[in-house]
């Protein structure tokens, strides 16, 4: 039987040299130790057994170096109907000859930006993966909207992962929008290989005054690939954030998702939806931090599982004693489609103002029989019926998606999944 | 048209129909009436193909067919329609993207060539006039926060576009005001041909002044225990149903 010490999987990986940002690696190192990976007794991993998976599936404690990709395979790997700049990524190295780039946007390897405050965002004190990907990831990219700059296509972050040996993939974005600026964000994962891989990412999103940032992200990894993110939006006055999150395969998916309200009337807007089968599982932590007053959060993530896949929740929303006239709200719905399919949800709601207005609320049940009933009374076949109500019901997300083309692909991406196209 | 025979129903091995015998042929239109709790509901269900209902005895054949082997969906199909007692409300689901689905799919079954954009539209707004129906209502989600009148309206505007043979309205008058009733009632007759039939579930008369049965069934504890002509229907609204009740009853303990 295997015991894991606290940081025993990584130890020889951590002894490694890495170059760049070498006091930033050392505080997120010496906090990766501290904290140790976790097992189920913690509080924030108790149902998602992250340790163990790693164990079992990860044979090389390694950075997979990054590949070669052609410009083919990029054109490829673009969802239907983009158009916009393309970023493209190998085992999360920026390949800037790829780059398609239609408007204005600076962006460079994090190497080559050895002044920017990775760290200062997604702290490594709050999370192990966060402080380990501190430690020890090889390159990240840097992008910058300009002041003012209304980038008005989407930007596409392509990333091509392949790690044959069973790696590490360890992605670093960090991303500034300057005041007034508007940006589109959608990233894609592109997997070369069946292997088991692990993929260790954080993006930390700096929002200025008035600015507006989307950020939609469809996660289709491998169905051996085990992947932690941590993402988290530091939001100034004015300024809106949107995530719209579609969660389709993956052995283990954790998210952790930030968004720090810091200055009046920030609206931050946290959107999912994972479909899941197979033996599938996605965990969702999401955190708001309300710390000022005026501000706005809004979250809806809905589920649907089948098979043995197992889906978790966990919202929390902060309202600090300073945060009043808040507005929050959070919803969380599943239909489970199996008996074998299990949720666990849990709204965590942290109050400390006395004049706001929060709420929450997360159901879990079954297809609707009655409503299935009526479909097929009026002739619509009983599994596009179970397609119709299942797409009703998951759907509402992707209205959250401004961008139409995306939006589409999306909802062809959702309904062939539901068995709703025909 | 529709020949029940003998029919047994269970929900959960408790027994609702004990023995319903019927025929209806094209052109009529029959009333089930009866107090509550008697089953009427229940054989609605059963023949239109709910699943909690368990038929432990008995045979229904419709158009030759045997309906009892027939999934729901192939039930409309093949022209059965019932309008729900209680609609169902189903957010996210437009309501022209649900009855185009369910017209194409009930036209591919009958063999006819799907409808297009334009000629499904042209039909809904021929079959609109009939119940009153505005358009407003169907851009919405399916039945999601229709009035109760607005609900029944829509089951009838649903049976004139998928052109049923058989229609089953079960208690579709039931909380209506007499404004509804009447556009109902309305719908309902327009849609009345030679080929068609109809059968009306119904706890109340009043009904039966807009939609006049050529036969009237009293059912209680699952038979139909009497039968007669539009007459019946007056003289159950007039005495209740506590004599046929005792009738019954009393012939039991004997």
């Amino acid at each position: 039987m295997s015991t894991l010490t606290k940081q025993n999987l990584f130890e020889g990986f951590l002894e490694t040299s890495f170059a760049g940002f070498e006091k930033t690696r050392e505080e997120g190192k010496a906090s990766f130790l501290k904290q140790g990976l976790p097992t189920l007794k913690s509080e924030e991993y108790k149902f998602t057994a992250i340790a163990k998976k790693l164990e079992q599936s990860i044979s090389s404690f390694q950075n997979a170096k990054p590949f070669e990709v052609n410009a083919e395979e990029v054109k490829a790997g673009i969802p239907e109907g983009f158009d916009g700049t393309v970023l493209v990524f190998a085992n999360g190295h920026l390949i800037p000859d790829l780059a398609i780039q239609a408007e204005n946007l600076a962006f460079s390897k994090l190497s080559e930006k050895p002044e920017t405050a990775i760290g200062s965002i997604a702290k490594a004190n709050k999370d192990p993966f966060a402080a380990l990907n501190q430690s020890s990831f090889d390159e990240g990219v840097f992008l910058q909207i300009p002041k003012k700059e209304v980038v008005e296509k989407p930007i596409l972050l392509l990333s091509f992962n392949k790690a044959n040996e069973g790696q590490l993939i360890q992605p670093r974005v960090w991303i500034e929008a300057g005041d007034f600026a508007e940006v589109t964000f959608i990233t894609h994962n592109i997997n070369k290989s069946e292997e088991p891989y692990f993929v260790n990412k954080v993006v930390e999103i700096k929002g200025g005054v008035n600015s507006q940032i989307r950020y939609y992200r469809v996660q289709n990894e491998g169905k051996n690939a085990i992947e932690v993110s941590n993402i988290e939006t530091n939001l100034l006055q004015d300024s809106r954030f949107t995530s719209v999150n579609i969660s389709l395969s993956g052995e283990m998916v954790r998210n952790n998702l930030s968004l720090n309200l810091l200055g009046s009337n920030s609206e931050g807007n946290m959107y999912g939806i994972y479909l899941l089968n197979g033996k599938t599982h996605v965990d969702n932590h999401t955190n708001v931090d309300h710390t000022i007053p005026h501000a706005e959060s809004n979250e809806l993530y809905k589920g649907i599982l089948a098979d043995q896949s197992r889906g978790v929740f966990n919202g929390k929303i902060f309202v600090r004693q300073d945060a009043q006239k808040t507005n929050a709200f959070q919803q969380n719905n599943n239909i489970l489609l199996s008996e074998d399919a299990i949720v666990n949800t849990k709204p965590q709601l942290e109050i400390w103002a006395d004049d706001v207005k929060c709420s929450h609320g997360c159901t879990t049940g079954q297809l609707d029989e009655e409503a299935l009933f009526y479909l097929q009374a009026r002739g619509i076949d009983k599994t596009q019926a179970k397609g119709l109500l299942l797409f009703a019901f998951a759907g509402e997300v992707l209205e959250h998606i401004q961008d139409e083309s995306f939006k589409n692909y999306c909802i062809d991406l959702v309904q062939e999944r539901l068995g709703s196209k025909f | 048209m529709l020949s029940i025979k003998n029919l047994h129903a269970s929900i959960e091995g408790t027994p609702i129909l004990r023995g319903i015998n019927l025929e209806v042929k094209a052109g009529e239109v029959h009333a089930i009436m009866g107090p509550n709790g008697s089953g009427k509901s229940t054989l609605a269900s059963v023949l239109a193909g709910r699943e909690e209902y368990e038929v432990t005895e008995g045979e229904v054949t419709f158009k030759g067919k045997d309906l009892l082997d027939l999934a729901p969906e192939d039930r409309a199909r093949e022209g059965v329609f019932l309008a729900f007692q209680y609609p169902v409300e189903i957010p996210g689901v437009s309501s022209t993207n649900f009855l185009r689905t369910a017209v194409n799919q009930v036209r591919e079954y009958r063999g006819l060539e799907a409808l297009d954009a334009v000629k499904f539209l042209t039909m809904m707004k021929e079959k609109m006039k009939l119940v009153e129906i505005d358009q407003k209502l169907l851009s919405r989600s399916l039945n999601e926060g229709f009035s109760g009148g607005e609900k029944k309206r829509n089951e009838i505007f649903q049976m004139a576009m998928l052109e049923p043979t058989l229609s089953i309205l079960d208690e579709t008058d039931s909380g209506l005001d007499i404004d509804a009733l009447r556009i109902v009632s309305n719908g309902v007759n327009q849609l009345k041909s030679k080929d068609n039939a109809t059968i009306v579930v119904t706890h109340y008369q009043r009904l039966l002044d807009y939609i006049v049965p050529d036969f009237v069934h009293v059912l209680y504890k699952g038979r139909i225990v009497k039968s007669g002509t539009k007459e019946l229907a007056l003289e159950l609204e007039e005495k209740g149903y506590d004599w046929i009740k005792e009738a019954i009853d009393s012939e039991a303990t004997v």
